[in-house]
């Protein structure tokens, strides 16, 4: 290679490089805003804010969702494995609302640890199957399912 | 090998090869593109079963994730083209990286609007400020700032240059994008086709993915040749096997 060639190919290198490293060390050291959502666990060592809007991310634990019969307002717990929140939410849950699945509310944290959410969003886990292989799952572990799932969060 | 490697990097370099060569593979390329895209979406949309939870809505993935990775893919294409024109000064690199701008923006956008029409109905919303998602339009505007950079120039030469250093400063948002959802917490699933592991898709549901992944990047292919042999009639207009084939 030519050293005028081999000059700018290094040149290059170390642009990319440079970049690189500044760049994941800004990512590094922003990593907790980047963060979309805050985990009960978070919540539950005194990580969250009371009384800003910030979002908690979590499973629903199964049999905690309570519906008001009057109004659309529904109460649920929602955890990461090791710590649980408990959310109260006035408004339309999401279609794919349900027991175990992971959802993103935006609220506020009150002084009794209630999240008072504005906003669910339902998350969407990465696993693709038919519903009759969903059933076959179901009935082979029933409560397996969600300790898996919560081991990822 | 490497002497074979080192043959085909030269001739690259020169455009009356690479229009003559690329002439014969654009009917193949065409009517794979056509078989591909016919079969995997008939497969995708009619044959493979509904999803336990999303129902019929997850069918976009055959759009979706395609469209997804050739933006990334065709980004990597462009930042390294651009960086052989810097370093070898080759014609060919900065006309390949001029004409994979376009390309690359337009699937990137395909990518965020079904990725938004997906959103509604199963996250509720359709755009959260999530890694995975800012990471997304960050490339889109990456690619219309290459394309801005490309053309702002007096001199097209001076144009490709800096369009080339903008390219390759914005290669750093690939792993981002790639390993977002890993990283951080985010409203995007995780990744579930995995290199090392085996996808977390049921097969029926898999193989149209795998045929839309495939097909798109013949199709990919195609655009980039039918583009590029455009930029070199213009650019070697003045050429005698250029005028020729113009005559003909």
């Amino acid at each position: 290679m030519k050293p005028q060639r081999k000059k700018r190919l290094t040149l290059i290198l170390f642009l990319v490089a440079g970049v690189g490293i500044a760049v994941g060390l800004l990512m590094y050291s922003l990593s907790q805003n980047i963060n979309l959502f805050i985990t009960p666990t978070q919540m539950a060592d005194g990580e969250a804010p009371v009384g800003r809007t910030i979002r908690a991310g979590g499973l629903v634990v199964v049999g905690s969702v309570e519906r008001d019969s009057e109004s659309l307002g529904a109460k649920f717990k929602v955890t990461d494995g090791n710590a649980e929140v408990t959310i109260v939410y006035d408004g339309i849950l999401p279609d794919l609302f349900r027991e175990g699945q992971g959802i993103v509310a935006m609220g506020q944290l009150n002084t009794d640890g209630v999240f008072v959410a504005s906003e669910v969003l339902a998350k969407h886990d990465e696993n693709y199957m038919p519903p009759e292989v969903q059933d076959a799952l179901e009935k082979a572990h029933v409560d397996g399912k969600q300790s898996l799932e919560a081991a990822r969060y | 090998m490497w002497q074979w490697l080192k043959q085909l990097y030269h001739r690259l370099g020169s455009p009356k090869w690479f229009y003559e060569i690329t002439g014969k593979w654009i009917p193949w390329l065409a009517v794979l593109s056509v078989l591909g895209c016919v079969a995997g979406l008939v497969l995708g949309l009619a044959y493979a079963p509904a999803d336990y939870l999303q129902g019929n809505s997850f069918r976009i993935i055959y759009i979706h994730v395609p469209a997804a990775i050739i933006a990334q893919s065709a980004y990597v294409m462009m930042a390294v083209a651009g960086a052989v024109y810097l370093v070898w000064k080759m014609k060919m690199a900065a006309w390949v990286a001029k004409v994979i701008a376009p390309i690359g923006a337009s699937f990137c956008l395909i990518a965020l609007f079904t990725g938004a029409i997906w959103g509604k109905p199963t996250w509720g919303t359709w755009w959260v400020w999530d890694a995975r998602l800012t990471s997304m339009l960050m490339l889109l505007f990456l690619y219309f700032g290459v394309i801005a950079l490309q053309q702002a120039m007096d001199s097209e030469e001076s144009g490709f240059k800096a369009a080339a250093i903008l390219a390759l400063v914005g290669l750093v948002n690939i792993p981002i994008i790639k390993y977002s959802v890993e990283w951080w917490n985010t409203l995007h699933q995780p990744a579930t086709l995995k290199l090392t592991e085996k996808p977390s898709m049921a097969t029926e549901m898999l193989i149209p993915l795998l045929i839309m992944i495939f097909t798109t990047y013949l199709f990919f292919a195609l655009l980039i040749i039918l583009r590029t042999r455009n930029e070199i009639l213009w650019h070697e207009r003045k050429r005698s096997w250029v005028k020729e084939i113009l005559e003909h």
